[in-house]
């Protein structure tokens, strides 16, 4: 026999409530007598009828529990039957949709409000902490798509996540895949057991085409931002993301894709992806390991797939490709790489660099071949447009794609322009129909360019499936009938566009 | 084992967002549940200060915290006696509604309404020398809040006026309010005409010593379980007490018949406090002081403990910052007017009474009280969606105090400062209205807002804080 009396000061409900709440609770299994009042002088005496010993100090404001079971069992149901009934006496608001009326005016309410496991902040970065530590305190992932936050806050929200056991995707993430669901910039691929876990959103995209294009599908693909793997950050959202995949049924294998990271840290992720008994793979772009292209046929090649051929249209107008050794090239000019995505300027001056020598860039790892204010290069030069300097106050060029436009009709009529190298990333959250607006910019530098008496090769590195909303095949249909030579492998076209300079050295 | 990051890949996505709306479009483009957080920038320059405050690491826990007392905190009638006893207040002394203020910067019913006060306790026999002395410097002002006390509109206490004394034994505190003169030409609306003192002077001598033996004889009445109940009938505990003061008069009244008095005094003081539907005020508002008062002194909490006005400045202070006030120009309430005055004759805000607010009923609990959108303004969708905004800028719910037309959800409590600045929305308070010229008494009711620069200062002190 278990008999708990409880007296709750001052919380007062209604007799109706109490009586629905006692006969909830009368009911529970292994409850034998069940009584929830205000300890009214009735009440109190009814109480001390049934047998149980009412405190001397009860009075009509407080909230008697009383529970007479066969067991502890019995009297431990009984007590969660009393909470669950007292808190269905106010949780009928909810039921009733009448929050509905007042929209939520902060990220934490509309995660609480939602049971939304995933908040997505894209706030100017000025306020993207603000919004990231209310989503962490409500209890929810974020994927973080703003940049300009600071590598010491970076630090800091992930370590409140990881308290938290929540992920920060970011910041500065523009793609993630959590459960079939694409955020950000991603592309709608095939469902399947790959994980990824990308400190780059376009590599991610790439890597996914990819994969896609080889058959194979992706569980998830967990962002962590572009400085995960750098030595402050010291790979910490990769951990959470490494450790979640380790135990997520859906998830066969992993590929890591990161811009270049501290070889201590990558170190450590290597280690750390043993001790959780991982099949992962690593698509790490740097000098002198495999571009992304590469890496993904060495991770297919390990997992018994076979590689295909990568979607690829080359323009028989392009000059052939010359071999590699050739001594000296009879094309003039330099190349010229305009970029939406981070990573794929990053692969094409890593690729193109190693056939033309070097490549100037703004993706501000090398100060010796950095470009100036005005973005402009004598040699060869590749420009990211996403860069943060020239996305404040505007769109990414994935979605506002103005800047490069006017770019490309500039290059056209450069002399010193001897190809011009394109990226287009489809997808979820681009522009809706990027092809013909490209195309369009494609056939008009190439006509610039002949009206002056030169021949513009142009080369694009189309990221993007079947399955996107903009559909590859027809954006690719699209931009070769302007005249463009069209890859789905980023490499393969950083090294076709080298290619038709001839490899000068 | 427990699935890692709260079931992120196993569960099917409900995605909140904040900023870019193509990106929840593309999520709604999936058929993902998207519900988004209508982000819009807060103040300019506020942002470095909102980041720091909510990197701090203490300032979730400190919350919950300031909440858990807040909701704690008890609030028993013990003691109805003078003000120089319970408050120790001296001979000379004043004290007043909101943050401190001198004389010459006091608004026309503060001055009204310490003229009263001086010629109460005898230190001048003319209003004329009443205000000549005080603008003199002769008396010592004081904020009631500076004491643990309140008062309502200009709040003025003067050492002979008697005050109920309430008692909250969880955290050992205790607050005192004066006793509600009620409504018309009163000293707490400024009027001091010679009826105003009449009328103080017959509350000490009778009014004040029959609910003393009344409270001593009956026993500590519980003001918290009175505030749960008339949230349930109608009030909203600020400017619609009626149910309270029923349910107050209804516990008082037997040991009010039964005192130590002559039987017509009896009859007046019952027939007085029956009469005066703001009776439960002057008892609401310790209750509710008492409160945010168990609540003050956590660091890195960013919860509001006071908003006071003096009919000059409105004032803030919050848990985290301990006794610092953060002040700016009081506003003056939209609302309906008593007889002929109109907006021109209004005072700016003024009171203690937006403890009430602090606390998580008045304005806050206007959803349980359709029937006040009749005295201050607004209409009935208002009144609740009054409610359901305040939950957007608090940081938890009421156990105890209810609204019944939401499901008996919680009423909003613990007004969190970060959430008042990132969304703009500042507390809704439903105040009377005072004359501006002292001796006009009250001249309407409505809502009124605080100045949004107490809310930026206090954000700054509180990153200041967390930075060192």
């Amino acid at each position: 026999m278990s008999v708990h009396v409880e007296l709750r000061r001052g919380a007062y409900h209604d007799s109706v409530s109490l009586l629905q709440v006692s006969r909830a609770v009368a009911g529970a299994p292994g409850v034998e007598a069940a009584q929830v009042a205000m300890a009214t002088e009735l009440n109190v005496d009814v109480l001390r009828g049934m047998g149980f010993a009412v405190p001397e100090e009860a009075g009509p404001n407080d909230l008697l529990v009383a529970l007479r079971a066969a067991d502890d069992d019995g009297l431990a149901a009984g007590l969660a039957a009393v909470e669950d009934a007292l808190a269905a006496l106010s949780a009928t608001a909810s039921s009733t949709g009448a929050d509905d009326e007042v929209p939520p005016a902060t990220l934490g309410s509309a995660v609480r409000r939602s049971g939304a496991g995933l908040a997505l902040v894209s706030v100017p970065g000025a306020h993207a902490v603000t919004e990231t530590y209310d989503a962490i305190a409500a209890g929810a992932s974020v994927m973080l798509f703003s940049d300009n936050v600071s590598v010491a806050d970076e630090v800091a929200l992930k370590d409140a996540a990881a308290a938290a056991d929540v992920l920060v995707m970011g910041p500065d993430c523009g793609t993630a895949l959590v459960g079939g669901v694409a955020l950000g910039f991603a592309d709608v691929v095939r469902p399947g057991p790959v994980g990824i876990v990308a400190a780059s959103g376009t590599g991610a995209q790439q890597a996914m085409c990819l994969l896609d294009a080889a058959g194979v599908g992706v569980s998830h693909c967990l962002g962590v931002g572009g400085r995960d793997l750098s030595a402050a950050v010291g790979g910490r959202s990769t951990r959470q993301a490494l450790r979640a995949l380790a135990v997520d049924d859906a998830t066969d294998w992993v590929l890591v894709v990161s811009k270049p990271p501290d070889p201590d840290v990558l170190a450590a992720m290597e280690r750390e992806v043993e001790a959780l008994g991982l099949r992962a793979h690593w698509a790490i772009l740097g000098a002198g390991r495999p571009d992304l292209t590469a890496a993904v046929e060495q991770a297919l090649a390990a997992e018994g797939v076979a590689v295909p051929d990568w979607p690829a249209v080359l323009v028989a107008t392009d000059a052939p490709p010359r071999p590699a050794d050739a001594p000296t090239t009879t094309t003039t000019g330099s190349l010229r790489g305009l970029f939406c995505g981070g990573t794929l300027a990053e692969e094409a001056v890593l690729v193109a660099g190693a056939v033309l020598g070097p490549v100037s860039s703004n993706l501000g790892h090398d100060p010796e071949h950095a470009l100036g204010r005005g973005l402009r290069a004598a040699g060869h030069a590749v420009i990211d447009f996403g860069a943060d300097e020239l996305t404040r106050g505007r769109a990414h060029p994935m979605i506002d794609p103005t800047l490069r436009m006017e770019r490309i009709a500039a290059e056209a009529a450069d002399p010193t322009c001897g190809v011009l190298l394109l990226d287009l990333v489809l997808g979820h959250g681009a522009h809706p129909d990027p092809g013909p607006e490209l195309a369009e910019a494609v056939r008009a530098a190439r006509a610039t360019a002949r009206a002056a008496g030169r021949e513009l090769p142009v080369v694009v590195s189309l990221c993007g499936t079947d399955a996107d909303p903009q559909d590859r095949r027809r954006t690719e249909a699209t931009l070769a009938e302007a005249g463009a030579s069209v890859f789905l492998s980023n490499a393969a076209a950083a090294r076709h566009a080298a290619g038709i300079l001839g490899g000068a050295r | 084992m427990t699935t890692p990051l709260r079931g992120l890949l196993t569960t099917d996505p409900v995605v909140a967002t904040s900023g870019v709306a193509l990106f929840a479009d593309a999520l709604r483009d999936q058929a993902v549940p998207v519900l988004d957080a209508g982000w819009h920038p807060p103040p300019p320059g506020t942002e470095g200060d909102l980041a720091i405050v909510m990197a701090d690491p203490r300032r979730v826990s400190a919350n919950a915290a300031a909440l858990a007392r807040m909701t704690a905190a008890e609030a028993l009638l013990v003691d109805v006696l003078p003000a120089s006893q319970a408050l120790g207040l001296e001979r000379g002394t004043f004290l007043h509604a909101g943050p401190p203020i001198e004389w010459e910067r006091a608004s026309g019913p503060l001055r009204g309404a310490l003229v009263g006060a001086v010629l109460l306790e005898g230190l001048a026999d003319t209003p004329e020398e009443a205000e000549r002395r005080l603008a003199a410097g002769a008396f010592d002002l004081e904020p009631c809040h500076h004491r643990g006390a309140v008062g309502p509109m200009a709040g003025v206490v003067s050492p002979s006026m008697w005050v109920y004394a309430v008692r909250d034994d969880v955290h050992g505190n205790t607050s005192w309010c004066s006793l509600n003169e009620g409504l018309g030409k009163v000293l707490r609306y400024g009027a001091y005409g010679p009826e105003v003192i009449d009328r103080l002077r017959w509350m000490g001598a009778v009014l004040g010593p029959i609910l003393r033996q009344a409270v001593r004889s009956t026993g500590p009445v519980d003001i918290r379980a009175i505030i749960a109940q008339m949230l349930q009938m109608g009030d909203e505990g600020h400017n619609r007490n009626r149910a309270g003061s029923l349910m107050l008069l209804r516990e008082l009244l037997p040991g009010m018949i039964t005192a130590d008095a002559p039987a017509s005094d009896v009859a007046e003081a019952v027939r007085f406090s029956g009469a005066n539907e703001h009776f439960f005020l002057n008892l609401g508002m310790p209750a509710c002081k008492l409160a945010t008062r168990a609540a003050e002194g956590i660091p890195g909490s960013t919860v509001v403990t006071t908003m006071a006005r003096n009919g000059t400045d409105f004032g803030i202070r919050v848990s985290g910052t301990g006794e610092q006030w953060f002040t700016g120009p009081a506003n003056t309430p939209q609302g309906l007017f008593l007889g002929d005055y109109g907006p021109e004759d209004a005072n700016p805000d003024i009171g203690d009474s937006a403890i009430t607010e602090t606390a998580g009923i008045g304005g806050f609990a206007m959803a349980a009280a359709p029937a006040i959108v009749r005295f201050v303004g607004g209409d009935v969708p208002f009144a609740l969606a009054a409610t359901r905004r305040m939950y957007e800028v608090t940081v938890g719910e009421h156990p105890l105090y209810q609204v019944p037309v939401l499901g008996f959800r919680g009423t909003p409590v613990g007004i969190d400062v970060a959430l008042v600045v990132r969304t703009g929305d500042l507390p809704q308070i439903n105040t009377g209205m005072a004359g501006r010229v002292a001796g006009t008494g009250q001249v309407g009711a409505g809502l009124v807002t605080p100045p949004a620069e107490c809310f930026t200062a206090a954000l700054t002190a509180l990153a200041r804080a967390a930075g060192s």
